[in-house]
Protein backbone atom coordinates (compact mmCIF):
# COMPACT_ATOMS: atom_id res chain seq x y z
CA UNK A 1 0.00 0.00 0.00
CA UNK A 2 3.08 2.45 0.44
CA UNK A 3 4.60 1.87 -2.29
CA UNK A 4 1.51 2.13 -4.36
CA UNK A 5 0.96 5.76 -2.74
CA UNK A 6 4.90 6.13 -2.93
CA UNK A 7 4.78 5.38 -6.75
CA UNK A 8 1.15 7.63 -7.21
CA UNK A 9 3.23 10.52 -5.75
CA UNK A 10 6.76 10.36 -8.02
CA UNK A 11 4.43 10.35 -11.02
CA UNK A 12 3.96 13.72 -11.29
CA UNK A 13 7.60 14.28 -10.30
CA UNK A 14 8.70 12.06 -12.81
CA UNK A 15 6.42 13.41 -15.49
CA UNK A 16 7.54 16.39 -14.27
CA UNK A 17 4.46 19.52 -14.43
CA UNK A 18 6.69 22.66 -13.65
CA UNK A 19 5.23 25.27 -15.56
CA UNK A 20 6.49 28.77 -15.54
CA UNK A 21 4.43 31.63 -17.56
CA UNK A 22 3.23 28.93 -19.69
CA UNK A 23 6.39 27.90 -20.99
CA UNK A 24 7.56 24.18 -20.80
CA UNK A 25 10.47 22.67 -21.13
CA UNK A 26 11.89 19.42 -23.74
CA UNK A 27 15.28 18.48 -24.15
CA UNK A 28 16.58 16.06 -27.01
CA UNK A 29 19.95 14.49 -26.37
CA UNK A 30 21.00 11.58 -27.87
CA UNK A 31 18.43 11.39 -29.96
CA UNK A 32 15.47 11.13 -26.92
CA UNK A 33 13.49 13.46 -25.68
CA UNK A 34 13.66 14.68 -21.71
CA UNK A 35 11.15 14.06 -20.12
CA UNK A 36 9.36 12.05 -22.80
CA UNK A 37 6.30 12.44 -20.78
CA UNK A 38 4.92 15.95 -19.93
CA UNK A 39 1.81 17.23 -18.21
CA UNK A 40 0.27 20.19 -19.71
CA UNK A 41 -2.53 22.23 -19.22
CA UNK A 42 -5.97 21.78 -21.00
CA UNK A 43 -7.63 24.65 -21.84
CA UNK A 44 -5.07 26.86 -22.19
CA UNK A 45 -2.73 28.47 -24.67
CA UNK A 46 1.50 27.34 -23.81
CA UNK A 47 4.66 27.64 -25.07
CA UNK A 48 6.90 24.30 -25.31
CA UNK A 49 10.40 25.37 -26.21
CA UNK A 50 12.07 22.23 -27.26
CA UNK A 51 16.50 22.81 -26.78
CA UNK A 52 17.97 20.20 -29.13
CA UNK A 53 21.73 19.45 -27.55
CA UNK A 54 22.19 16.85 -30.14
CA UNK A 55 24.90 17.50 -32.95
CA UNK A 56 22.53 17.25 -35.50
CA UNK A 57 18.95 18.75 -35.97
CA UNK A 58 15.80 17.09 -35.70
CA UNK A 59 12.41 18.04 -36.36
CA UNK A 60 9.43 17.87 -33.73
CA UNK A 61 6.78 16.34 -35.44
CA UNK A 62 2.91 15.64 -33.95
CA UNK A 63 -0.06 14.51 -35.87
CA UNK A 64 -2.25 14.27 -33.28
CA UNK A 65 -0.97 18.26 -32.49
CA UNK A 66 -0.53 19.36 -35.76
CA UNK A 67 2.81 20.59 -35.31
CA UNK A 68 5.81 19.86 -37.69
CA UNK A 69 9.25 22.10 -37.30
CA UNK A 70 12.97 21.58 -37.17
CA UNK A 71 15.04 22.29 -34.42
CA UNK A 72 18.81 23.00 -35.38
CA UNK A 73 21.57 21.14 -33.27
CA UNK A 74 22.09 23.74 -30.13
CA UNK A 75 19.31 25.32 -30.47
CA UNK A 76 15.71 25.76 -28.61
CA UNK A 77 12.75 26.45 -30.80
CA UNK A 78 9.32 27.05 -29.10
CA UNK A 79 6.26 25.34 -30.30
CA UNK A 80 3.15 26.91 -29.40
CA UNK A 81 0.63 24.64 -28.27
CA UNK A 82 -3.19 24.52 -26.92
CA UNK A 83 -5.99 25.03 -25.91
CA UNK A 84 -5.85 20.98 -25.73
CA UNK A 85 -8.61 18.66 -25.18
CA UNK A 86 -8.10 16.45 -21.75
CA UNK A 87 -6.30 13.40 -23.17
CA UNK A 88 -2.70 12.28 -24.55
CA UNK A 89 -0.65 13.54 -27.39
CA UNK A 90 2.57 11.58 -28.77
CA UNK A 91 5.08 13.64 -30.76
CA UNK A 92 8.51 12.21 -32.11
CA UNK A 93 11.42 12.82 -33.72
CA UNK A 94 11.27 12.98 -37.51
CA UNK A 95 14.70 11.87 -37.87
CA UNK A 96 15.27 9.36 -35.56
CA UNK A 97 11.68 7.96 -34.87
CA UNK A 98 12.87 4.84 -33.13
CA UNK A 99 14.33 6.95 -30.17
CA UNK A 100 12.85 10.03 -30.22
CA UNK A 101 9.33 9.67 -28.58
CA UNK A 102 7.40 12.06 -26.20
CA UNK A 103 3.73 12.21 -25.17
CA UNK A 104 1.94 15.07 -23.60
CA UNK A 105 -0.46 14.42 -21.23
CA UNK A 106 -2.84 17.35 -21.23
CA UNK A 107 -4.67 17.51 -17.75
CA UNK B 1 17.35 1.30 -43.64
CA UNK B 2 13.61 1.08 -43.96
CA UNK B 3 13.28 3.50 -41.52
CA UNK B 4 15.27 6.77 -43.86
CA UNK B 5 13.48 4.80 -46.78
CA UNK B 6 10.28 5.79 -45.06
CA UNK B 7 11.61 9.22 -44.40
CA UNK B 8 12.93 9.85 -48.11
CA UNK B 9 9.76 8.51 -49.76
CA UNK B 10 7.31 10.62 -48.42
CA UNK B 11 9.06 13.85 -48.47
CA UNK B 12 10.03 13.32 -51.90
CA UNK B 13 6.80 12.01 -52.64
CA UNK B 14 5.16 15.11 -51.72
CA UNK B 15 7.22 17.18 -53.96
CA UNK B 16 7.34 14.35 -56.90
CA UNK B 17 3.56 14.02 -57.13
CA UNK B 18 3.76 18.29 -57.86
CA UNK B 19 6.13 17.68 -60.06
CA UNK B 20 3.67 14.90 -61.99
CA UNK B 21 0.68 17.82 -61.89
CA UNK B 22 2.77 20.43 -63.31
CA UNK B 23 4.25 17.76 -65.81
CA UNK B 24 0.19 16.92 -66.89
CA UNK B 25 -1.07 20.28 -66.73
CA UNK B 26 2.07 21.77 -69.27
CA UNK B 27 1.52 18.78 -71.26
CA UNK B 28 1.41 20.26 -75.27
CA UNK B 29 3.63 23.26 -74.44
CA UNK B 30 6.99 23.53 -75.96
CA UNK B 31 9.65 24.49 -73.61
CA UNK B 32 8.13 22.92 -70.67
CA UNK B 33 11.09 20.08 -70.20
CA UNK B 34 13.78 23.39 -69.61
CA UNK B 35 11.51 25.18 -67.34
CA UNK B 36 10.52 21.33 -64.99
CA UNK B 37 14.54 21.00 -65.07
CA UNK B 38 14.96 24.44 -63.99
CA UNK B 39 12.48 24.76 -61.04
CA UNK B 40 13.76 21.08 -59.91
CA UNK B 41 17.38 22.67 -60.17
CA UNK B 42 16.56 25.48 -58.45
CA UNK B 43 14.31 23.55 -55.95
CA UNK B 44 17.63 21.37 -55.15
CA UNK B 45 19.76 24.50 -55.05
CA UNK B 46 17.49 26.33 -52.55
CA UNK B 47 16.75 23.48 -50.49
CA UNK B 48 20.45 22.91 -49.59
CA UNK B 49 20.60 26.53 -49.07
CA UNK B 50 17.65 26.81 -46.55
CA UNK B 51 19.50 23.33 -44.77
CA UNK B 52 22.43 25.58 -44.11
CA UNK B 53 20.49 28.46 -42.91
CA UNK B 54 18.35 25.97 -41.04
CA UNK B 55 19.71 27.61 -37.62
CA UNK B 56 19.45 31.34 -38.85
CA UNK B 57 15.94 30.80 -39.92
CA UNK B 58 14.79 28.88 -37.02
CA UNK B 59 15.99 31.53 -34.92
CA UNK B 60 14.97 34.45 -36.72
CA UNK B 61 11.58 36.46 -35.61
CA UNK B 62 11.52 34.73 -31.98
CA UNK B 63 11.45 31.53 -33.00
CA UNK B 64 8.88 31.65 -35.63
CA UNK B 65 11.64 32.60 -38.37
CA UNK B 66 10.60 29.14 -40.13
CA UNK B 67 6.96 29.08 -39.66
CA UNK B 68 6.90 32.79 -41.99
CA UNK B 69 9.34 31.68 -44.39
CA UNK B 70 7.30 28.17 -45.13
CA UNK B 71 4.17 30.40 -45.26
CA UNK B 72 5.85 33.01 -47.32
CA UNK B 73 7.28 30.25 -50.50
CA UNK B 74 3.47 28.44 -50.12
CA UNK B 75 1.95 31.92 -50.88
CA UNK B 76 3.99 32.44 -53.46
CA UNK B 77 3.22 29.31 -55.13
CA UNK B 78 -0.78 29.72 -54.41
CA UNK B 79 -0.09 32.91 -56.08
CA UNK B 80 1.60 31.53 -59.42
CA UNK B 81 -0.95 28.56 -59.67
CA UNK B 82 -4.33 30.86 -59.59
CA UNK B 83 -2.18 32.95 -62.23
CA UNK B 84 -1.22 29.56 -64.08
CA UNK B 85 -5.47 29.03 -63.46
CA UNK B 86 -6.00 32.25 -65.82
CA UNK B 87 -3.84 31.73 -68.33
CA UNK B 88 -5.04 28.63 -69.12
CA UNK B 89 -8.83 29.91 -68.82
CA UNK B 90 -8.00 32.24 -71.57
CA UNK B 91 -5.60 30.35 -73.69
CA UNK B 92 -6.41 26.83 -72.56
CA UNK B 93 -8.95 25.95 -75.50
CA UNK B 94 -6.84 27.14 -78.17
CA UNK B 95 -3.72 25.04 -76.99
CA UNK B 96 -5.83 22.30 -76.30
CA UNK B 97 -7.03 22.96 -79.87
CA UNK B 98 -3.56 23.44 -81.32
CA UNK B 99 -2.06 20.89 -79.68
CA UNK B 100 -4.70 18.70 -80.84
CA UNK B 101 -5.24 19.75 -84.47
CA UNK B 102 -0.78 19.63 -85.38
CA UNK B 103 -0.02 16.55 -82.82
CA UNK B 104 2.79 18.91 -81.46
CA UNK B 105 4.11 21.63 -79.09
CA UNK B 106 2.14 24.87 -78.87
CA UNK B 107 4.92 27.69 -78.63
CA UNK B 108 3.56 31.11 -76.17
CA UNK B 109 2.90 29.38 -73.13
CA UNK B 110 6.61 30.83 -71.49
CA UNK B 111 4.80 32.89 -69.01
CA UNK B 112 2.44 30.13 -67.58
CA UNK B 113 5.44 27.69 -67.80
CA UNK B 114 7.47 30.02 -65.68
CA UNK B 115 5.04 30.42 -62.91
CA UNK B 116 5.01 26.18 -63.24
CA UNK B 117 8.38 26.01 -62.35
CA UNK B 118 7.94 28.48 -59.46
CA UNK B 119 5.84 26.18 -58.14
CA UNK B 120 7.94 23.30 -58.71
CA UNK B 121 10.75 24.82 -56.85
CA UNK B 122 8.92 26.02 -54.29
CA UNK B 123 8.25 22.36 -53.43
CA UNK B 124 11.05 20.52 -53.77
CA UNK B 125 12.71 23.23 -51.71
CA UNK B 126 9.98 22.85 -49.14
CA UNK B 127 10.16 19.18 -48.64
CA UNK B 128 14.06 19.00 -49.96
CA UNK B 129 15.12 21.05 -47.08
CA UNK B 130 14.24 18.62 -44.49
CA UNK B 131 15.62 15.86 -46.50
CA UNK B 132 19.28 17.78 -46.41
CA UNK B 133 18.91 18.08 -43.25
CA UNK B 134 18.08 14.30 -42.36
CA UNK B 135 20.40 12.77 -44.95
CA UNK B 136 23.09 15.34 -43.26
CA UNK B 137 22.88 14.15 -39.85
CA UNK B 138 23.13 10.46 -41.11
CA UNK B 139 26.38 11.51 -43.13
CA UNK B 140 27.99 12.88 -40.14
CA UNK B 141 26.67 10.80 -37.32
CA UNK B 142 29.02 7.30 -36.64
CA UNK B 143 28.02 4.12 -35.50
CA UNK B 144 25.15 3.66 -37.02
CA UNK B 145 25.99 2.42 -39.90
CA UNK B 146 25.50 5.49 -42.11
CA UNK B 147 26.00 3.89 -45.45
CA UNK B 148 23.05 1.57 -44.76
CA UNK B 149 20.73 4.51 -44.15
CA UNK B 150 22.34 6.73 -47.08
CA UNK B 151 21.03 3.49 -49.44
CA UNK B 152 17.54 3.38 -47.36
CA UNK B 153 17.41 7.01 -48.59
CA UNK B 154 18.59 6.84 -52.56
CA UNK B 155 16.01 3.73 -52.46
CA UNK B 156 13.57 6.04 -51.09
CA UNK B 157 14.45 8.93 -53.77
CA UNK B 158 13.74 6.34 -56.70
CA UNK B 159 10.94 4.56 -55.64
CA UNK B 160 9.04 7.99 -54.86
CA UNK B 161 10.12 9.45 -58.16
CA UNK B 162 8.66 6.00 -59.69
CA UNK B 163 5.53 7.21 -58.03
CA UNK B 164 5.38 10.48 -58.96
CA UNK B 165 6.16 9.44 -62.69
CA UNK B 166 3.19 6.53 -62.52
CA UNK B 167 1.00 9.57 -61.71
CA UNK B 168 2.21 11.82 -64.98
CA UNK B 169 1.78 8.69 -66.90
CA UNK B 170 -1.67 7.91 -65.37
CA UNK B 171 -2.82 11.81 -66.09
CA UNK B 172 -1.38 11.83 -69.56
CA UNK B 173 -3.25 8.62 -70.77
CA UNK B 174 -6.45 10.90 -70.21
CA UNK B 175 -7.92 11.64 -73.51
CA UNK B 176 -7.02 15.46 -74.55
CA UNK B 177 -10.02 17.04 -74.21
CA UNK B 178 -10.50 15.91 -70.77
CA UNK B 179 -6.99 16.44 -69.63
CA UNK B 180 -6.86 19.92 -68.82
CA UNK B 181 -10.11 19.42 -67.19
CA UNK B 182 -8.76 17.38 -64.64
CA UNK B 183 -5.14 19.35 -64.33
CA UNK B 184 -7.19 22.13 -63.73
CA UNK B 185 -9.01 20.99 -61.44
CA UNK B 186 -5.70 19.36 -59.80
CA UNK B 187 -3.86 22.84 -60.20
CA UNK B 188 -6.84 24.52 -58.31
CA UNK B 189 -7.29 21.61 -55.14
CA UNK B 190 -2.91 22.12 -55.00
CA UNK B 191 -3.22 25.71 -54.94
CA UNK B 192 -6.16 25.49 -52.30
CA UNK B 193 -3.93 22.84 -49.95
CA UNK B 194 -0.99 24.75 -50.04
CA UNK B 195 -3.12 27.79 -48.55
CA UNK B 196 -4.72 26.36 -46.24
CA UNK B 197 -1.18 25.17 -45.39
CA UNK B 198 0.35 28.49 -44.83
CA UNK B 199 -2.67 29.17 -42.66
CA UNK B 200 -2.14 26.25 -40.51
CA UNK B 201 1.57 27.30 -40.16
CA UNK B 202 0.73 30.87 -39.27
CA UNK B 203 -1.78 29.58 -37.07
CA UNK B 204 1.05 27.22 -34.90
CA UNK B 205 3.40 30.40 -35.10
CA UNK B 206 0.36 31.95 -33.26
CA UNK B 207 0.65 34.14 -35.50
CA UNK B 208 -2.75 33.60 -37.07
CA UNK B 209 -6.00 32.71 -34.91
CA UNK B 210 -6.36 28.71 -35.36
CA UNK B 211 -10.38 29.28 -35.04
CA UNK B 212 -10.14 25.57 -33.68
CA UNK B 213 -7.38 23.72 -33.38
CA UNK B 214 -9.20 20.38 -35.11
CA UNK B 215 -12.57 21.17 -36.62
CA UNK B 216 -13.12 17.69 -37.50
CA UNK B 217 -10.78 14.16 -37.34
CA UNK B 218 -10.84 11.71 -40.49
CA UNK B 219 -7.75 9.67 -39.28
CA UNK B 220 -10.10 6.49 -38.48
CA UNK B 221 -10.29 6.91 -42.42
CA UNK B 222 -7.29 7.93 -43.76
CA UNK B 223 -4.06 8.62 -41.60
CA UNK B 224 -1.73 11.62 -41.76
CA UNK B 225 1.05 9.18 -41.41
CA UNK B 226 0.11 6.51 -44.11
CA UNK B 227 1.75 7.21 -47.54
CA UNK B 228 -1.50 7.89 -49.12
CA UNK B 229 -1.96 10.25 -46.81
CA UNK B 230 0.63 12.00 -47.76
CA UNK B 231 0.45 12.03 -50.68
CA UNK B 232 -3.22 13.46 -50.44
CA UNK B 233 -1.49 15.92 -48.36
CA UNK B 234 0.53 16.90 -51.31
CA UNK B 235 -2.15 16.52 -53.83
CA UNK B 236 -4.99 18.36 -51.98
CA UNK B 237 -4.06 19.51 -48.91
CA UNK B 238 -5.29 16.80 -46.95
CA UNK B 239 -5.32 16.93 -43.41
CA UNK B 240 -7.18 14.38 -41.25
CA UNK B 241 -7.45 17.11 -38.33
CA UNK B 242 -7.81 20.72 -40.32
CA UNK B 243 -7.74 23.30 -37.94
CA UNK B 244 -10.74 26.43 -38.87
CA UNK B 245 -8.45 28.56 -40.55
CA UNK B 246 -6.79 26.30 -42.69
CA UNK B 247 -10.75 25.44 -43.57
CA UNK B 248 -11.10 28.87 -43.97
CA UNK B 249 -8.42 29.31 -46.47
CA UNK B 250 -8.66 26.30 -48.29
CA UNK B 251 -12.56 27.11 -49.53
CA UNK B 252 -11.77 30.76 -49.91
CA UNK B 253 -8.88 29.99 -51.96
CA UNK B 254 -10.49 28.04 -54.06
CA UNK B 255 -13.60 30.17 -54.74
CA UNK B 256 -10.81 33.21 -55.86
CA UNK B 257 -9.57 30.74 -58.60
CA UNK B 258 -12.73 29.50 -59.26
CA UNK B 259 -14.17 32.87 -59.61
CA UNK B 260 -10.97 34.25 -61.51
CA UNK B 261 -10.88 31.82 -63.91
CA UNK B 262 -14.58 32.71 -65.00
CA UNK B 263 -13.75 36.01 -65.17
CA UNK B 264 -11.01 35.19 -67.35
CA UNK B 265 -13.10 33.41 -69.86
CA UNK B 266 -16.71 34.26 -68.89
CA UNK B 267 -18.51 33.37 -72.95
CA UNK B 268 -18.55 30.04 -70.94
CA UNK B 269 -20.12 30.04 -68.31
CA UNK B 270 -22.87 28.53 -69.25
CA UNK B 271 -21.22 25.54 -70.19
CA UNK B 272 -18.35 25.65 -67.61
CA UNK B 273 -17.41 22.31 -66.41
CA UNK B 274 -13.96 23.13 -64.25
CA UNK B 275 -11.69 26.38 -63.82
CA UNK B 276 -10.16 27.09 -66.91
CA UNK B 277 -11.50 24.02 -68.85
CA UNK B 278 -11.71 23.76 -72.43
CA UNK B 279 -15.12 25.66 -73.11
CA UNK B 280 -16.02 23.07 -76.44
CA UNK B 281 -14.35 19.21 -76.72
CA UNK B 282 -11.47 19.78 -78.76
CA UNK B 283 -12.71 17.28 -81.04
CA UNK B 284 -15.85 20.00 -81.94
CA UNK B 285 -12.92 22.07 -82.39
CA UNK B 286 -11.30 19.91 -85.05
Amino acid sequence: MLRVLLMAAAIPLMAGSAMADGELHVTIKDHKFQPDRLEVPSGAKFKLLVKNEDSTAEEFESFELNREKVVPPGQEIPVFLGPLDKGEYSYFGDFHQDTAKGVLIAK
Amino acid sequence: MLASMLIVFREVLEAGLIVGIVLAASEGVAGRGFWVAAGIGAGVLGASTVAAFASAIAGALQGVGQEVFTAAILMVAVCMLGWHSTWMAKHGREMAAQFSAMGRAVKGGDKSLMALAIVVAVAILREGSEVVLFLYGIAVSSGEGPARLLIGGVFGLVLAGFVSYLLYRGLVAIPLRYLFTVTNWLIALLAAGMAGQAASVLASADILPSWGDHLWNTSFLLRDDSWIGSAFHALVGYSARPSGVQVVAYVGTLAIIVALTKLANPGRASQSRSPGAPARPVSEIR
